[in-house]
C-alpha cells in the first residue's frame, strides 16, 4: 500500500504505508539514545499510533564511551493496528558507533534497515567493539539495507551557528538523527521541537542547536536520495477506542494510582522511599505532587523508608514506599512488623533481576515467591501485580483499597519493563471508581479494645491525638481484642489463623478469575501475571489463528488467587506459566491446587518475544513450526 | 488539638498504663519512667497527645506502661517510625525511648540521620553500657576490657561516646542525666521546649548484668565530686565543698576539671555556654568527671516544620490539583 504527501518544495513523496514497525535506536549510554527513543515513542503516540517502548540501558551512567557493556538501546514499536510488546526483533537499527552494531546487529530483521554513524567507525572505536575489519567496509553488512550517514560531521555544520563547544555541538546528532527518522516515517518534529524549547528553556543556545540539528537531519533525508531499497514510509493512525489519551509508563501510572487510591481512601499519603533502580521515578514522581496531599521523605534507607511509612499509617496516613528487590529485601522485618500491628502499608516492588544486586537495569519476575512468602513467621500479605504499564494505575488503586479496608500491608510487584516502557493510555473514567473512605474510630466506647476484630479480621484505625483511646501498637504478640502483650499458646494459634483467613478473605473483594482470551476450557492455558501480558496475548492470538486450542489466564492478584481459579485451570490439558524467573507462579499453583503446572523460564533480562512463545505453543500441541511468522519485515520485497 | 489541659489538671498517674511492669526489681528504667510521667504532667500536654515510640530492647518496653499512645516497633527502628509519625500527625509530641545497644548499634544509622535532620523528636536514649534483654553481652558503650558472656576474656571494642555521637550529628540539643537524679524530668521538660530533636542520655543502672557502672557518679556521698550539673550562663563549679570546677587548660584550649586553690580561684573558671559546640565536646567526655545537664543547645527550623511550611509554600503557589488536571497534564490526544 502507499500512500503520498508533499515535500518541501512541492514535489509529492510517495510513501509505503506499514501496519507496524519497530526501531531500536543503539548507542553509547551518553549518546540520549533513551532521549531519542521516548521523543519518537512520544511523538507516534500523539500521532495515534499504538505504541509500545521498550529502554534497555547498562547500570553504569556512563560506561566507557565505545565498550559493548556501555551500549544503551530504545526499542519503539508504532503501528496502526492494536499491538501489546515492543516488538520481537527490529525492523531498523540506528547504531551510533561500532559496539551498538556490535551488541545488536544479530537481533534486526533479515533485509533490515540499518542506519549508521559512518564518523563513529573509527579504527579506535572499531577495536573497543571487538571488530578486527570495518564492518562498513567487508561487505558484512549486504544482507541489510544499509544507510550510513557522516551524522557527527553533519551535526556539528548544522549547529555550528549556534556556537557551542564542540562537545556540546557533538551531542546533538542523536537529535539529528531523529530529525532523519522523522522524515522517513513521516513524523511531525512539532512536538520534538517544543519539547527541547522546554527542556532548555535556560539554555536558549543549547535549545536552538538541537532544533537545528533536528532540521537538518530532517532536512538531510528530504533531500537525499535514499539508498536502494529504502523509501519513505508512513504508519497510519491505529484504530483505538474512543476517549482522551495519553502516553504512560508504569512508574507513573503506579505514582498516578497511589494517589487516586489516597483520595478514594480519603487519606494524606507519606511516601517514604530510598533511590534504587528502577524504582526512583516513583519518588521522583510523587515529589512533585506536594499539593495533592502528598509528603515524601527520602530516607536514609531502605529500613528506615519503609518504617517511615509504618510510622505514618500509625499516625492515620496511608504510608506508602516504594523499592526492588534488595529493597524489599532489607523491609522484610519491618513488614513482619506492620502485619503484626495491623496497620495499612502500599508497597510497590519495581523487580529486576537478582539475586543480590543483580541486573539492576533489567526486568525479571523473581521476587514472586518473596512477596508471597519472603518473612519471618507465619506473616501474610496481599500480593498483587501489574500486567501492563496503563495497570500500574489500576493495581496501585486497589492495592490502597486492600491495605486500608483489610488494615494490612499490601506489596504491589510491577517489573524494570513496566516500571520503564510507555504505552499510550486511555484516561480512566475517574467516576467509575468506587470511594472507599476510611472512617477512624472516634468513638469512646466503654469496651473499646483496639485489637478487637470485626467479622473480616479487620481491627479499627484508632488516629494518635484522638482523646480517650490511647493504645499500644507493636510487634510482640497481641492478645486478640485489648492488644495487650501475650504469651497464651491458644491466642498465638488464634491469631495466627486471624492474620491468615484475614489475607485470605481479600477474595472475596477481588473479581473471580477468567479467561483473558480463548475458551473456558481446551488442551492449553497459560497463565500469566504481570509484564508478560502483551506476549502471551499475541502468542495466543496467533496461535489461536493457526487453530489451537489455547487460552490465556493473567493473574493481577497472587495472594490470594482469585475465587475459581482452579476450576478454569481443570477445564485445560496443559496448564502452562511462562515467567520471568526461575519458576514461582508454577510451584504456587502446584501447592495450591495440586496441578501439574508447567513453567517456562526466561531469566536473560529481558521480556518474552511473542515467537518465543508461539513456538512453545506449537511444540506443545504438536503443530509443525511454520517458516514464516505472520510478522512480515518491514518493507520486505 | 494544640489544647493543652492546664498543668495543674494531669498528675503523673496519668500518664501510666494499666499494664504490669516487667522490668527486673531494682532497675533504673523504674525511674526514669517515673521522671517521665512526672515531666509530662508537668508539660501538661495531654496524654492521647502524646506518643511514645521505641526499638526493642529492656528500655524499649517502656510504651507499653505509659497511658499514651504507643509504638513498640523493632530493634533499631524508632527513630525512622517516629520520623514518619511525626509527618503524618505533626501535633503530636513524640518521645522516642531507646539504648545504648538499640539506638547507637543496630539503629545507630537511623539515630544519626533523626539527629542531622533535626526532626522534632525527644529522644531519650538509656545508656547501662550493656545488652540487657539478651542477657549481657557487650554494647557498643560497654569499656574496653569488660567481661561479658560474649568478651569472656574483656571486651577489645572501643566504646561510642553518645554524646559525642549526636553533637557530631548535628543535634541541636543534647543532654545527659542519670536514672535516679531529681532532675531527671525537668531535663525532659527542656528537651521537649526544644524544637527540633533533642538527645537525651540517661545513664541507667542494669542491676542484673552491669550493676554499679556508674556508682562512681550516683554514690549518694561521694558521687558530688565525680558529676557536676551545668547551667547556660553560671559558672562551673562542682564537688561536696564546692571546691572543684572547670576551667580552659591555657595550653591546650580545652576543658577540663580542677581543684580550687593553688592559685586557682573561682574566677578561673568558665561559665557554662550551652551554644559553644567545643565546649559542650569536652564537656561531654572529661577525664575524672561526668557532665550532666543540657550540654548544647542551640536553636533551628525542625525538619517536619520545614516540610510542612514547603508543603503550604508549593499549594499557595500551585494550587490544589485535581486528579482529572493531573491526568491530563502534558501532551493528550483525542482519539475519536
Amino acid at each position: 500500500m502507499t500512500a503520498t504527501n508533499t515535500k518541501g518544495d512541492g514535489q509529492s513523496v510517495v510513501r509505503e504505508e506499514l501496519s507496524s514497525v519497530v526501531i531500536r535506536f543503539a548507542g553509547d549510554s551518553g549518546d540520549g539514545m533513551q532521549l531519542t527513543g521516548s521523543q519518537f515513542g512520544a511523538t507516534s503516540a500523539l500521532m495515534g499510533n499504538d505504541l509500545a517502548t521498550f529502554p534497555d540501558y547498562p547500570a553504569e551512567i556512563r560506561a566507557p564511551a565505545g565498550t559493548t557493556y556501555g551500549v544503551s538501546g530504545f526499542q519503539v514499536h508504532f503501528a496502526s493496528k492494536d499491538i501489546r510488546t515492543p516488538g520481537d526483533a527490529p525492523d531498523v537499527l540506528v547504531a551510533m558507533n561500532p559496539a551498538a552494531l556490535m551488541v545488536n546487529l544479530a537481533q534486526l530483521k533479515p533485509h533490515g534497515v540499518l542506519v549508521i554513524n559512518t564518523d563513529a567507525f573509527t579504527p579506535a572505536n572499531l577495536k573497543k567493539a571487538g571488530y578486527d575489519h570495518n564492518p562498513l567496509e567487508d561487505h558484512s553488512l549486504d544482507a541489510y539495507r544499509l544507510l550510513a550517514v557522516d551524522i557527527t560531521k553533519r551535526t556539528l555544520e548544522a549547529v555550528r551557528p549556534h556556537g557551542l563547544s564542540s562537545k556540546d555541538a557533538g551531542r546533538c546528532k542523536n537529535v539529528w538523527t531523529l530529525g532523519l527518522l522523522y522524515w522517513l516515517f513521516d513524523r511531525d518534529p512539532m512536538p520534538t521541537t517544543q519539547w527541547l524549547e522546554t527542556k532548555f528553556r535556560k539554555m536558549p543556545d543549547v535549545a536552538a542547536a538541537n532544533i537545528a540539528a533536528l532540521r537538518a537531519g530532517h532536512i538531510f533525508a528530504e533531500n537525499t536520495a535514499m539508498p536502494n531499497g529504502i523509501h519513505p514510509y508512513q504508519v497510519p493512525k491505529a484504530e483505538l477506542p474512543k476517549g482522551l489519551y495519553r502516553s504512560i509508563d508504569g512508574n507513573t501510572a503506579a505514582a498516578y494510582g497511589i494517589v487516586m487510591g489516597a483520595r478514594l481512601a480519603n487519606l494524606p499519603i507519606m511516601y517514604g522511599s530510598y533511590p534504587i533502580t528502577p524504582a526512583s521515578s516513583l519518588l521522583h514522581h510523587l515529589a512533585k505532587l506536594k499539593h495533592m496531599d502528598v509528603t515524601t521523605f527520602q530516607a536514609e534507607d531502605e529500613i528506615a523508608a519503609v518504617c517511615s511509612a509504618i510510622g505514618a499509617s500509625f499516625g492515620g496516613a496511608l504510608g506508602v514506599t516504594g523499592t526492588s528487590g534488595p529493597g524489599l529485601a532489607l523491609k522484610t522485618e519491618a513488614v513482619g512488623l506492620a502485619i503484626g500491628a495491623e496497620l495499612p502499608l502500599v508497597i510497590v516492588n519495581v523487580q529486576r533481576g537478582g539475586p543480590s544486586t543483580g541486573l539492576p537495569t533489567k526486568t525479571e519476575q523473581s521476587d514472586l515467591l518473596f512477596a508471597i512468602y519472603g518473612r519471618n513467621g507465619d506473616a501474610p500479605l496481599p500480593v498483587l501485580a501489574a500486567a501492563t504499564p496503563g495497570d500500574c494505575f489500576h493495581m496501585a488503586v486497589e492495592a490502597v483499597r486492600i491495605a486500608t479496608q483489610f488494615m494490612t500491608p499490601v506489596i504491589l510487584l510491577t517489573d524494570g519493563f513496566l516500571a520503564n516502557s510507555a504505552e499510550p493510555w486511555q484516561i480512566p473514567d475517574l467516576d467509575s471508581y468506587e470511594p472507599f473512605p476510611v472512617t477512624f474510630q472516634e468513638e469512646d466506647t466503654e469496651d473499646f479494645q483496639p485489637f478487637k476484630h470485626d467479622a473480616n479480621g479487620v481491627r479499627r484505625w484508632v488516629k494518635p491525638g484522638t482523646p480517650n483511646l490511647m493504645y499500644r501498637a507493636g510487634g510482640l504478640e497481641k492478645a486478640d481484642g485489648p492488644g495487650n502483650i501475650s504469651y497464651d499458646p491458644d491466642n498465638h494459634q488464634a491469631m495466627t489463623k486471624l492474620r491468615a483467613n484475614k489475607v485470605a478473605g481479600v477474595a472475596n473483594t477481588i473479581p473471580a478469575a477468567s479467561i483473558e482470551q480463548g475458551d473456558t476450557t481446551g488442551d492449553l492455558v497459560y497463565v500469566g501475571w504481570g509484564s508478560t501480558h502483551g506476549a502471551i496475548t499475541q502468542a495466543v492470538a496467533q496461535l489461536r489463528e493457526e487453530g489451537h486450542s489455547v487460552s490465556h489466564i493473567h493473574l493481577r492478584y497472587l495472594n490470594p488467587l482469585p475465587r475459581g481459579l482452579e476450576k478454569l485451570l481443570r477445564g485445560f490439558k496443559h496448564v502452562v506459566v511462562p515467567e520471568m524467573n526461575n519458576g514461582m507462579l508454577d510451584k504456587v499453583l502446584r501447592s495450591e491446587f495440586l496441578i501439574d503446572a508447567k513453567g517456562i523460564d526466561k531469566v536473560k533480562g529481558l521480556p518474552f518475544q511473542i515467537r518465543e512463545l508461539v513456538e512453545d505453543g506449537r511444540q506443545r500441541l504438536g503443530a509443525k513450526p511454520e517458516k514464516n511468522s505472520n510478522v512480515v519485515a518491514m518493507g520486505a520485497e | 488539638m494544640n489544647a493543652t489541659i492546664p498543668a495543674s489538671a494531669l498528675k503523673k498517674k496519668d500518664f501510666a498504663s494499666d499494664q504490669d511492669i516487667r522490668w527486673c526489681p531494682g532497675c533504673g528504667d523504674y525511674a526514669i519512667l517515673s521522671g517521665v510521667q512526672k515531666a509530662m504532667a508537668d508539660i501538661g500536654a495531654a496524654p492521647h497527645q502524646v506518643a511514645v515510640v521505641s526499638g526493642i530492647g529492656c528500655s524499649s518496653r517502656f510504651p507499653y506502661y505509659m497511658g499514651t499512645y504507643g509504638f513498640h516497633s523493632i530493634h533499631g527502628r524508632a527513630p525512622a517510625i517516629a520520623t514518619g509519625l511525626k509527618l503524618a500527625n505533626p501535633d503530636l509530641h513524640v518521645w522516642v525511648i531507646t539504648g545504648d545497644g538499640d539506638g547507637l548499634s543496630i539503629g545507630g544509622n537511623h539515630m544519626l540521620h533523626a539527629l542531622r535532620r533535626n526532626v522534632d523528636l525527644n529522644i531519650i536514649l538509656f545508656n547501662n553500657k550493656i545488652y540487657g534483654l539478651t542477657k549481657g553481652q557487650y554494647s557498643p558503650t560497654t569499656e574496653v576490657g569488660h567481661v561479658t558472656p560474649s568478651s569472656p576474656y574483656g571486651s577489645v571494642d572501643l566504646p561510642v561516646i553518645p554524646a559525642r555521637f549526636a553533637l557530631g550529628a548535628g543535634a541541636g540539643f543534647v543532654a545527659r542525666g542519670y536514672d535516679v537524679a531529681k532532675e531527671l524530668p525537668e531535663l525532659f521538660v527542656e528537651a521537649h521546649a526544644h524544637q527540633g530533636a533533642s538527645f537525651v542520655e540517661v545513664l541507667q543502672n542494669c542491676v542484673v548484668f552491669n550493676d554499679g557502672t556508674f556508682d562512681e557518679v550516683n554514690n549518694k556521698k561521694t558521687g558530688s565530686d565525680h558529676r557536676i550539673w551545668v547551667k547556660n550562663g553560671e559558672p562551673m563549679i562542682f564537688g561536696q565543698n564546692s571546691d572543684k570546677g572547670i576551667r580552659v587548660n591555657p595550653t591546650s584550649g580545652h576543658l577540663e576539671a580542677v581543684e580550687l586553690g593553688n592559685g586557682i580561684t573561682e574566677a578561673d573558671l568558665c561559665l557554662h555556654e550551652e551554644t559553644n559546640v567545643e565546649r559542650a565536646w569536652d564537656l561531654s567526655h572529661m577525664k575524672t568527671l561526668t557532665a550532666f545537664g543540657v550540654l548544647y543547645r542551640v536553636e533551628a527550623v525542625a525538619y517536619d516544620a520545614a516540610v510542612r511550611q514547603q508543603v503550604a509554600d508549593i499549594h499557595k503557589k500551585k494550587g490544589n490539583l485535581s486528579m482529572e488536571e493531573l491526568l491530563r497534564q502534558g501532551h493528550t490526544w483525542q482519539v475519536d
